[in-house]
């Protein structure tokens, strides 16, 4: 791999050499020393930029209509109380923000993200990692494993929620008549309805969906390491989970800090399970902040000033969090190396 | 004491690749865990499909996998009732506009961040990848007020041009990697012969990246198959919604029949399931690919 690069480093150089020489020697020759060469240069240079331009410019004019000005328009509005509709709105200065802070199913809907957060960070990661170690070997049917484990993934949370919906339906779903037939009858219940299931019951589809991309990326980092390694400390004499702790996991740590940063973010903006199988309640127990902050926007008493305010709010708590945890990540592998 | 090195195709190291292969008694227990898993991934899509086959008398009577008699009624009633074949047709519509809108528009401007030189290219493609990694949630707001300033609300490009948008980065990351990859000569010989940079995107560059405007391409269709919030944001016209909104509200009418509602749920899940199995190599690698982004 690197030696190739190397190589194509080296004949990229001395093309460039050739490149530079070969048109500047042409073209002297020809205006027999009439044209500098570096004026006929720059404009093909410019010719260049000028299709350089072309080439980006749809990909330019989507983003900046789609993304960059509406990003603006966020902040902006986050400091109004327009309501989506009317043709006036005033400035409000910070009202919003303090309205958020007073916003007790806002503060809510935050801390069930958390929940969901750490219960993904913990047991969808550690799953995955355990499944990922146990494929990762000449294994038999590894192939097959691979692809069976990422079949929930790829799945739409609409049609997740859906389905398991229909398993935790209370009176015949799969999941307490099962447990009726084996006995433990007293357990069945409303597992959606009953707000304090509710949130865990989502929480574990979550995980029942999002183990196979964990598993995918730890897969790759743990094929990343040679097996050289692993050998020379056999070799050493160091026992299984000697080279666990001390080669698997150090090894690994950049991939478990994107990971996580991933893990994060993905549950704190959950939404689609929620609104298909809950829609936030009962009451507000699995209100999460993308389904507060759409109801804020779209909602019976449209306020697209205050949900403007939460989005801004809520970006930038999950952009500090991941960008504290990466940069945590990588002084811990500075300080390795 | 499986994990063996790259040497191990060495004619020495044979017995081990053997023991590698022989079933020990943990290598039986860690089969047998890999295999629940794998059940646990599989068994609610069986029973979404086992359930689409049955009468509502059949699954309120208890739990059983096969059907008695396979109602595939079912399909039929699912796919004439309440316009579902429209969704199942809108969503193919808006897959097929942005794959075709993201692969353009992506590998164009990846050749050009990849290959050419201009003022403000590091910026630029900075600026992308700062959009690509920064959440932005709920940012279907400004986006539904964009939409309704360019009366674009309620539209099918509506959809389309912001969906298309929002597939941009990734896919541009991964096309502008496999550019630069690409040995130079190739294309130097081709300026040589007088060829324009287009000519030499188009008829060497281009063909060169087919794997990776495949991965590109699943991704995408993965990402707008089941896309679920913008939709729901910017279309009101029923006729309009694609599949996952349209299942929402699928749902809503016939909440109490359930082998109905799980024969519209496999049929919007299956063709999802057959593209996956067919490219499930390029998904992977795209996953991969995607998750070094940061």
């Amino acid at each position: 791999m690197n030696s190739a690069r190397v190589l194509a480093k080296a004949q990229r150089i001395s093309l460039v050499e050739t490149q530079v020489s070969a048109p500047l020697a042409a073209g002297i020759a020809k205006r027999s020393g009439q044209l500098p060469g570096p004026r006929r240069f720059s404009r093909r240079r410019r010719a260049e930029m000028i299709t350089a331009y072309l080439f980006i410019l749809p990909t330019l004019a989507l983003f900046s209509v789609f993304s960059v000005y509406p990003f603006a328009r966020t902040v902006e509005l986050s400091f109004t109380d327009w309501d989506g509709l009317s043709r006036t709105f005033n400035g409000v200065g910070l009202d919003n923000y303090f309205a958020a802070f007073r916003d007790g199913i806002w503060w809510g809907s935050i801390w069930n993200g958390l929940i969901l957060a750490v219960v993904a960070l913990v047991l969808m990661q550690g799953l995955g990692l355990l499944l990922a170690i146990a494929v990762d070997r000449k294994l038999v049917g590894q192939t097959i494993y691979r692809t069976v484990f990422y079949i929930p993934p790829i799945l739409s949370g609409i049609v997740v929620a859906t389905i398991w919906k229909w398993l935790y339906e209370p009176n015949n779903g799969v999941i307490n008549s099962t447990l009726e037939s084996i006995g433990l009858g007293e357990l069945a219940q409303p597992w959606l309805g009953n707000p304090a299931t509710a949130l865990w019951a989502i929480s574990l589809v979550s995980i029942w969906q999002g183990v196979g991309y964990p598993f995918l990326l730890f897969l790759a980092g743990l094929q990343g390491i040679s097996g050289e390694i692993y050998e020379a400390a056999k070799m050493d004499g160091a026992s299984g989970s000697q080279i666990f702790r001390t080669i698997t996991i150090p090894l690994l740590r950049p991939v478990i800090g994107i990971v996580s940063v991933l893990t994060f973010l993905g549950a704190m903006q959950t939404f689609n399970l929620v609104i298909a199988m809950t829609g936030g309640g009962p009451g507000y127990a699995t209100e999460v902040p993308i389904l507060h902050i759409y109801r804020a926007a779209f909602g019976g008493t449209p306020d697209f000033g205050y949900a403007s305010a939460l989005s801004i709010i809520f970006g930038m708590m999950l952009f500090g969090v991941s960008m504290i945890s990466l940069y945590l990540t990588r002084r811990s592998r500075d300080e390795q190396s | 004491m499986t994990l063996l090195s790259t040497k191990s195709s060495l004619p020495v190291s044979r017995p081990t690749r053997r023991a590698a292969k022989r079933l020990t008694v943990p290598r039986v227990f860690l089969h047998l865990g890999l295999i629940a898993w794998g059940l646990a991934s599989i068994l609610p899509l069986v029973w979404m499909i086992s359930a689409s086959l049955q009468t509502n008398a059949e699954i309120y009577g208890g739990v059983h996998l096969i059907p008695e008699n396979p109602q595939w009624g079912n399909y039929v009633r699912a796919w004439d009732q309440s316009s579902f074949s429209d969704y199942f047709f809108n969503s193919v519509l808006y897959t097929v506009s942005v794959v075709g809108g993201t692969v353009l528009f992506a590998s164009l401007s990846a050749y050009a961040f990849a290959r050419m030189q201009f003022p403000g290219k590091r910026v630029l493609y900075g600026a992308f990848l700062v959009f690509l990694f920064i959440p932005i949630p709920g940012a279907f707001i400004p986006l539904y007020l964009v939409l309704a300033n360019m009366g674009l609300l309620d539209t099918q490009l509506g959809y389309i041009l912001p969906m298309i948008n929002g597939s941009l980065p990734v896919a541009m990351f991964i096309l502008r990697a496999f550019f630069e990859q690409i040995p130079k000569e190739l294309e130097e010989a081709a300026f040589i012969d007088g060829a324009s940079r287009l000519q030499v995107f188009t008829m060497i560059a281009f063909p060169l990246a087919r794997p990776a405007v495949a991965t590109v391409v699943i991704l995408t269709v993965l990402g707008v198959w089941n896309e679920y919030v913008l939709a729901s944001v910017v279309f009101s016209n029923q006729a309009l919604l694609p599949l996952q909104v349209g299942l929402l509200s699928f749902q809503g009418s016939y909440f109490s029949q359930y082998g109905l509602m799980m024969a519209a749920t496999t049929i919007t899940t299956l063709p999802i399931i057959i593209v996956y199995l067919m490219f499930q190599k390029n998904i992977i690698r795209g996953v991969m690919a995607g998750a070094v982004k940061g």
